[in-house]
């Protein structure tokens, strides 16, 4: 993780802690409420996409970092990051699709969404700054 | 692309980490652009130049 004394990076550190710690609540609290009471209409839709906004707000902060950071190079950094990321998931998401396109890949993909898959590439993302620019950049 | 920026530091006796606070940027850009590997954007190159009190032109080079 970048230097603590980086301002962008602080608001980044608090907004995704926070953020995953809502994830979790909701995640465990929709799953609970599915399993135990008998949840129907639009109550269940609603239920059901809960856990994805807390997710979806983590994308809001990377790009929020994005806008708030102040140094063109580590900015650039977290860019390249990001389109990393936006390639290795749709590659993933796109191969398992064929795959089960072709009854090669269960229906069901176990609750692991573009979401994962783009974090993860984050990682990889971040993995490739550093064996191509020599640093890692700011967010992994 | 090239530049002097090593050797215009050494001369003032300012370490990397002194450069970028004058800069108001990080000591990994300091570091990237010293070495080749990231090209600053006219205002930041404006700015170095502000800093050593030179022209862009006297510290960076084109490309051949």
């Amino acid at each position: 993780m970048g230097s603590p004394k980086n301002p962008a990076v602080k608001r980044y550190i608090v907004r995704v802690a926070t953020l995953m710690t809502l994830y979790l609540v909701v995640l465990f609290t929709a799953k609970w409420t599915f399993e135990n009471a008998q949840v129907e209409g639009p109550l269940a839709y609603a239920l059901a996409i809960a856990p994805a906004l807390p997710l979806i707000g983590v994308f809001w902060a990377v790009m929020r970092y994005l806008t708030e950071e102040s140094d063109e190079y580590l900015r650039m950094l977290v860019v390249r990051q990001c389109l990393f990321a936006t390639g290795f998931c749709l590659t993933i998401v796109t191969i398992w699709q064929w795959l089960q396109n072709f009854d090669l890949a269960p229906a069901s993909n176990g609750g692991f969404g573009a979401a994962f898959f783009w974090f993860i590439g984050l990682g990889f993302g971040a993995l490739y700054n550093k064996l191509t620019l020599g640093d890692w950049g700011n967010l992994w | 692309m090239k530049n002097r920026l090593k050797v215009l530091r050494a001369m003032r006796d300012w370490s990397q980490a002194d450069l970028a606070d004058r800069l108001g940027v990080s000591r990994q850009s300091v570091n990237a652009i010293e070495k080749g590997r990231y090209d600053p954007s006219l205002p930041l190159a404006f700015a170095i130049a502000d800093v050593f009190e030179l022209t862009i032109e006297e510290i960076f080079e084109r490309d051949a």
